[in-house]
């Protein structure tokens, strides 16, 4: 069994990662996952959320958006439409970000065509200020 | 014979227009880089999503997903790439004739095509020949592709597709091979064709999915579509890039050939009213004497 996963993660635009890492946290559609090495073969869907890794005893910070995972024993491959590590964020925008989307759902019924998509910019600059709050 | 005034003013406007093909050679030649290293970059991610996709699709039935699996031959979308902007050679007749041709000609046998297209040269050409055709025109997205064009291109596709408004999807594009050479392309959009060599493979491994597999599979393949279209359009934006800038190239050489030929004209016919001047003096003064 191999000691490290050797963890991609792309997105449309480039290649984010490309590290062996000791362990990592995704945020699975249907719950938080944990991965070590040595994981049965795993296809799943992500949600927005924030994705954390291991490597050489020091935690990293990543803040995903919609994507998939696709897990072998001892690689991973992560598909995301965006992600951010922890020190590339701009924090005021996210912040921006954040005070936009509340203000717009204040004055939008749950019925609102553009309810959906506000509520996932909501959630997309929470993550962002949480990832962005653990800068190493 | 023209006059040297007139002769001087050509080959002063010839200047003007070499100038302008040169700036603009040297404009695509800058765009061509970024829009090369974009169509790079987004290489991997297309990749690694295709091998997952054509993965879920050996495994499935025959009466699977909607989107692995082929249709009747009713109606289909012919969705054609083009470029916003000319003097580009002919990066934007040549995938518009296929685009034509695929609706003459009907290989395929469909009762109906649809042609939908991206970019302001496409539907010039198209409108007075197909344009009955013609169900929608996208401009302006060229210039600038950013992943939320495609998504929200791939999302309209998707959605006709899902109720059935079309049978098949179909893409129209001009790949790009290299800088100088662009390749028409007519790629199956929708459904999806699995590739079949992987086949031995895959078998070895079987994998968990998380929550279902026919939830993970009718998350991934409208991406796919999006994916797709956005890796075509990336490719396509390259291929503009490329052909502006040998066209333009080959503008500017022409341009300076031509200032060649007209300054030699010019220089001759300088030489015969210098003569011609000569020759006046010459006799005046004879038959003074």
């Amino acid at each position: 069994m191999a000691e490290k996963l050797k963890l991609e993660m792309v997105t449309p635009y480039k290649q984010v990662l490309s590290e062996e890492v000791e362990e990592l946290t995704l945020p699975g559609l249907i719950g938080e996952l944990g991965i070590l090495p040595g994981h049965t073969p795993l296809l799943t869907t992500l949600r927005v959320g924030e994705m954390s890794y291991k490597r050489g005893g020091q935690h990293f910070h990543v803040a995903v958006n919609w994507g998939y995972v696709e897990i072998d024993e001892d690689a991973v491959t992560v598909l995301v439409d965006t992600a951010e590590k922890s020190d590339e964020i701009d924090l005021a925008r996210a912040k921006a970000a954040l005070g936009r989307a509340e203000e717009a759902l204040k004055t939008m019924s749950q019925e609102d065509k553009s309810y959906a998509i506000m509520e996932a910019a909501l959630q997309r600059a929470l993550i962002r200020i949480q990832v962005a709050g653990k800068m190493r | 014979m023209p006059s040297l005034k007139d002769i001087k003013k050509r080959i002063g406007s010839v200047k003007n227009t070499q100038q302008i093909t040169k700036a603009m050679k040297m404009v695509a030649a800058a765009k061509l880089r970024r829009a090369q290293e974009a169509a790079v970059a987004a290489r991997p991610y297309a990749q690694k999503l295709q091998k997952v996709v054509s993965h879920l699709a050996q495994r499935e039935e025959a009466d699977g997903h909607p989107f692995l699996s082929q249709r009747g031959k009713e109606r289909a979308l012919v969705l054609l790439l083009t470029a916003d902007r000319g003097l580009c050679g002919g990066f934007n007749a040549n995938p518009s004739k296929e685009a034509e041709r695929f609706i003459r000609n009907n290989t395929k046998g469909y009762t109906n095509i649809d042609l939908m297209i991206i970019g302001r040269k496409g539907r010039d050409f198209l409108k007075n020949r197909v344009g009955d055709k013609i169900i929608k025109v996208y401009e302006d997205v060229t210039g600038n592709v950013s992943f939320k064009t495609a998504q929200l291109i791939g999302e309209e596709i998707v959605a006709m597709y899902g109720q059935e408004t079309y049978d098949a999807v179909y893409l129209i594009y001009n790949a790009f091979q290299s800088a100088v050479v662009q390749n028409v392309t007519v790629e199956q959009l929708l459904p999806f064709r699995a590739e079949k060599e992987e086949q031995a493979e895959i078998d070895s491994v079987d994998y968990l999915y998380e929550p279902s597999r026919s939830e993970v599979l009718a998350q991934i393949l409208p991406k796919m579509v999006e994916v797709q279209l956005f890796r075509a359009l990336l490719e396509s934006n390259a291929s503009e890039q490329g052909a502006r800038m040998s066209a333009m190239d080959s503008a500017s050489r022409n341009a300076s050939e031509m200032i060649g030929k007209l300054t030699l004209q010019y220089n001759r016919a300088r030489q015969a009213a210098i003569t011609k001047e000569l020759m006046e003096i010459i006799s005046g003064a004879e038959s003074i004497k």
